[in-house]
Formats: structure tokens, C-alpha cells, sequence
């Protein structure tokens, strides 16, 4: 006979003791509002300033200010040279930094023998991605700027955003790739693939819609930094359209055309050009972000 | 099986590309007499160490040809580390290492020369769980034979290996779709037409069947029978139902430990016909661990 034994009950003794205790569910329901009240916070902030940037900018936004370079008179004045300076900035800081931190991604993940400097490496790596931005805006300057005689110029300042956000894509492109089940990479070796052939074909196809979405919220990011490409050269007063392919002109960018908008001393610039700026601005981020989300819901379904 | 000239002849120039392993290393081969030409693999005092830690020790073997070996024992004996050692899988622990011979008709496949790529190719594997690539039924058994250089009818090949695997009737109307929408049972056959796609010499199999019902290991099982015509397998079972079911020879393993050191390491109590082993076997131990004693 077992030394513990479950007394018989009736059932009315078990539905009374399986009954919550009023105080829990009350405690419970507190510890829940409370959550709910952070997360209202943080919308509520967002919700504040969107209204308050709409507000002021939607009427100033149509198709000439899209359009229009910037002009003294707040009422010409337009963000063209900003929206093409962001938009090479873009495309050219994604042609840097992509194959490069995928390559570091796959080396750390894959190939890198477990010792002292892999491990010296992956910490710094990730130290790396916790520097402030307007650090590598300096670096860029010194390298490119000068040390290289690039010149204050659309590629120094594609660099800046590209040591910006190197990092970020390493540590994603590590994580998506890690999340990859082991037995894939071991499955392809098992038939004679090289860890190369196993890695390329097998591993990066599955870990793709997580680098790719890493990536794309990294490049997001470095859209709306305005410290490094400061420091690296961009320019306020520019009228002329940025291209990726005109590596060595001047160049603009949506965060400095704002910048320069607030510090006028016009009310039209300050607050409505401003305004209508930032609109176009989290527009830009927006589709960003729709494009990340879209991508990786696409390739996880796939298969 | 229904197409098997096809399958013989694949199979031929399969062992074809095997045998010139041990001409293109003259002296490793020759430097064997000792070895049984029937023999696949001639195990030599084989350690498997990681770290500092010993997880098989000294175990020596033959697998023949065209013959199911199945290797038995209770949990932690070193069946599975046995088996990875036989394709290098174990280089991929980084901590792993391997003393004494493995050899692969006459060489050591831990020569200096040998590439682990290349043994991987002749000697196949199966994993316990299956692991088909997330990608369609077609191209899970394609990816052999196209990264292997492979420039002939690939539709051919694949259809053949459906066929040999024994799946080819459940999948034959979808092979473009996901491998992943097979049953765990389909998938497992999927990853032996994935293994017999390049022609190995050797498929190993580790517990095939573990996370299988008992239909699908039946089935697995009677695949088993058949492609030993054609293939030695080596295969780590739990099961012991299934090592006397399937296999033609049995190794019994055990966890033994050392009297001074107290170190725990896998050893080789008794390799014999199946069923020697399971009828009379010659060592108490494996008559205690077979009869249900312990394990």
C-alpha cells in the first residue's frame, strides 16, 4: 500500500476545490492591465505625434513638393533632392553591405573553426552593432572622405550607412541561419555535397526570407539616420537629383532635407515643409517594412 | 522491384567508381593482406574519442558485402558514434577522433588523402528522423545526382530511385510538390531514394525506424530486404525485434567500464550470424540484454 493515497471526494468537493480563489484572479487581472497599459503607452505616443505630423504636414504634401528641389520661398520649396539622395543612398548601402554580411554570416555560422579569435570576433561583432551611429559617420569621414579622397560624396556616404548596419545584417543573417535544422545541412553532406554545396543549396534557401527581412529592417533603419551621413558629407542645399550610379557627386538625403527644414527661421518651413517631410519619410519606411514582412511571408509558405 | 536491369547497372557503375578508391591509393590497399576481398569495411582496433572522453573503444569488425548488419545495444553504448564513423560524419564534431582503421575496401578512409566528400558520396546515410530538404519531392532526390556532376537523364534516375525506395506509386502523380507533405513513413523512404539516387556502395542507417508506426517500419523493413540485394547496410536499431527480422550478422555493444580509471566507453561484445546471436549467443551478456535481462 503507497504511503500517499488521494482521499475519495464527492463531487461536490471537487468542484468547490477546483473553484479559483477569488484574490488570484483578481491579482491576475491586475498584472494584466498593467501590460496592457505599456503597450497603450507606446501607441499612444506614436499616435500623438503621427496625428500632430499629419496635422501640420498633410496639407503642404501634393505632388510639387515631390517633385520641386528646395527654394528659399517655403511655399516652392520641395524634397526631390532628398527623396533621390535617400533613394540611392539606399539601393547602393544594400549593394555593400548585403553580400558582405551574408558572406561574414555564413563563414561565422558554417565554417569558422570554434577558437579564441572566431570567439574574439562575435563579440565584437556584436559590440559593434551597439555603436553609436555618428561614431561611424567619423569613421567613414576620416577613411573615405579623406584617407581615400572620395570627396564629400554619395558613396562616403553610402559606406557610413554600410559600416552602420554591417553588423545588424551579420547577427541576423547568423540567427536565420542557426535557425536552420542541423539535419538539412547534415542530410546534403550525407550525399556527398561539400559543406560549401550543402550551405549554398540547401541551408541559405531556407535561412533566406529571415536574412532578407533582417537585412531590409536594417536598411530601414540607416534610412532615417541623419548623424553619419552629416558627418560623411551630405548637404542641404543641393538641386539636383541624386543617382546610384553618380558615385562621386554631392548628395542629399531625406533626415538632413528635414533637418534643414526645422532650422529655418519660416514658419512655412518649419512646421509644415518639416512636416510633409517626415510624411514622406515614414512613407518610405513604411513600404520598407510592408516589403520586409511580404517577402518573408512569401518564402515561408512557399514550401 | 520493377525495372531491374536498370537499377543493376547504375549499381555496377556505382562500385565501378568504388573500386578505383583503392586503385588510386595503391599502397593502402596493399598494404592489407589480411583483408577479406568479400569485406566492405574491416574495422581495426577502432576508438572514437571526444575530447577526452571515449565513446567507443577498440572495436573491431567485417561488414560483407550484400549483407544487412545490424548494430544492437542498450542506450549510450556507442552505436550511432560507430556508425557516423564509418561515413566521417563524426568530423563534424569538432572534439571528435578517430584512432585505428576504418578500412573501405582496403582503405582508410581516415587517410590522409581521402576526402571526407568523396567517402560521403560511396557511403550513404539515413538519419533517425527524417530529413527530407524543404523542397519538392523531385528535387529532394535530384540534389545527389546534380551536385555529383551528373549529366545524364535526370528524370530517369529520380524515377528509379522512387522505385527502388518503394514509394514511387504514392508519389508519381506529385513530384513537384513539398517533400514536407509526405507522412513520416513516405519521408523516410523519401531520404533512402535520396541516399540510393547517388549510387552509393554502402547506406547507413541510424534507428530508421524510431520515429516510426509499426506499418511504416514494416515497411521500411521489407525495403531493407530488398535493397540488400544490391547494397550492404549497416543499420542501429533499438528494436531487437527488427535486428532479427532484417539483418543477416549482429554486433552487440555494451557500456563497459574501466576497473581503474572508472571511464565508461562503448565496446564490441560479440559479432556473429543473427542467428547465432539470438538463439545461442556466446556471451552471457548478450544473452542477458537480448532476453529482455537489462537495457
Amino acid at each position: 500500500m503507497s504511503v500517499l493515497t488521494t482521499p475519495r471526494r464527492t463531487a461536490e468537493q471537487i468542484a468547490q476545490s477546483m473553484a479559483s480563489p477569488r484574490s488570484r484572479s483578481t491579482r491576475e487581472r491586475l498584472f494584466e492591465s498593467v501590460l496592457l497599459a505599456a503597450t497603450l503607452l507606446t501607441l499612444l505616443v506614436l499616435a500623438v505625434l503621427l496625428v500632430d505630423v499629419f496635422r501640420d504636414g498633410i496639407g503642404r504634401l501634393d505632388l510639387s513638393f515631390l517633385t520641386s528641389y528646395s527654394s528659399r520661398t517655403p511655399q516652392d520649396t520641395g524634397i526631390r533632392t532628398g527623396l533621390t539622395g535617400t533613394l540611392s543612398l539606399m539601393v547602393l548601402t544594400a549593394l555593400f553591405s548585403f553580400p558582405v554580411g551574408i558572406g561574414a554570416a555564413i563563414y561565422l555560422e558554417v565554417f569558422a573553426p570554434d577558437n579564441r579569435f572566431t570567439r574574439f570576433m562575435q563579440v565584437n561583432i556584436a559590440n559593434l552593432a551597439g555603436v553609436p551611429s555618428v561614431v561611424y559617420g567619423l569613421l567613414a569621414a576620416a577613411v573615405f572622405v579623406y584617407l581615400l579622397n572620395f570627396g564629400r560624396t554619395l558613396i562616403s556616404g553610402a559606406m557610413a550607412l554600410s559600416l552602420l548596419i554591417l553588423p545588424v545584417i551579420i547577427v541576423a543573417g547568423r540567427e536565420a541561419i542557426r535557425a536552420v535544422s542541423p539535419s538539412i545541412f547534415n542530410g546534403a553532406l550525407a550525399l556527398g555535397a561539400t559543406p560549401w554545396q550543402a550551405t549554398y543549396k540547401q541551408v541559405l534557401p531556407v535561412a533566406m526570407p529571415g536574412i532578407l527581412t533582417g537585412t531590409i529592417l536594417a536598411l530601414s533603419r540607416a534610412v532615417g539616420e541623419a548623424a553619419p551621413i552629416l558627418v560623411a558629407g551630405a548637404v542641404f542645399s543641393r538641386r539636383a537629383d541624386n543617382e546610384p550610379w553618380n558615385l562621386f557627386e554631392s548628395f542629399g538625403a531625406l533626415p538632413i532635407q528635414i533637418f534643414d527644414f526645422v532650422k529655418r527661421p519660416q514658419e512655412g518651413f518649419q512646421i509644415e515643409a518639416a512636416s510633409a517631410g517626415i510624411i514622406v519619410m515614414l512613407a518610405v519606411l513604411l513600404i520598407m517594412n510592408a516589403t520586409a514582412i511580404t517577402l518573408r511571408n512569401k518564402y515561408s509558405k512557399r514550401m | 522491384m520493377e525495372n531491374p536491369t536498370t537499377t543493376q547497372e547504375r549499381q555496377r557503375a556505382g562500385r565501378d567508381v568504388a573500386i578505383d578508391v583503392t586503385q588510386r591509393d595503391p599502397d593502402l590497399g596493399q598494404g592489407e593482406p589480411a583483408t577479406d576481398v568479400e569485406a566492405i569495411f574491416t574495422l581495426d582496433s577502432v576508438s572514437v574519442h571526444y575530447g577526452s572522453d571515449t565513446a567507443v573503444r577498440d572495436v573491431s569488425m567485417q561488414v560483407p558485402t550484400n549483407e544487412i548488419v545490424a548494430l544492437i545495444g542498450p542506450s549510450g553504448c556507442g552505436k550511432s558514434t560507430l556508425l557516423r564513423s564509418l561515413n566521417r560524419m563524426n568530423d563534424l564534431v569538432p572534439s571528435a577522433r578517430v584512432d585505428g582503421d576504418v578500412l573501405y575496401h582496403g582503405v582508410d578512409i581516415y587517410g590522409a588523402e581521402v576526402d571526407p566528400v568523396e567517402v560521403r558520396r560511396r557511403i550513404g546515410m539515413v538519419f533517425q528522423q527524417p530529413n527530407p530538404f524543404p523542397k519538392s519531392i523531385y528535387d529532394n532526390v535530384a540534389f545527389g545526382p546534380r551536385i555529383n556532376g551528373f549529366d545524364g537523364d535526370l528524370d530517369n534516375v529520380v524515377e528509379a530511385a522512387l522505385r527502388d525506395a518503394a514509394i514511387w506509386d504514392e508519389v508519381k502523380g506529385k513530384l513537384t510538390t513539398s517533400a514536407l507533405s509526405l507522412s513520416g513513413g513516405q519521408q523516410q523512404r523519401l531520404c533512402i531514394a535520396r541516399a540510393i539516387a547517388v549510387q552509393p556502395d554502402v547506406i547507413l542507417m541510424d534507428e530508421p525506424c524510431s520515429a516510426l508506426d509499426p506499418i511504416a517500419t514494416l515497411r521500411i523493413e521489407e525495403l531493407m530486404r530488398d535493397l540488400a540485394k544490391h547494397y550492404t547496410i549497416v543499420v542501429v536499431t533499438h528494436n531487437m525485434q527488427q535486428a532479427a527480422r532484417v539483418s543477416d550478422k549482429t554486433a552487440f555493444l555494451t557500456l563497459e567500464v574501466d576497473e581503474g580509471t572508472q571511464d565508461r566507453a562503448g565496446v564490441l561484445v560479440e559479432y556473429d550470424s543473427t542467428e547465432k546471436i539470438f538463439t545461442d549467443a556466446a556471451d552471457p551478456r548478450t544473452e542477458a540484454y537480448i532476453t529482455g535481462r537489462f537495457g
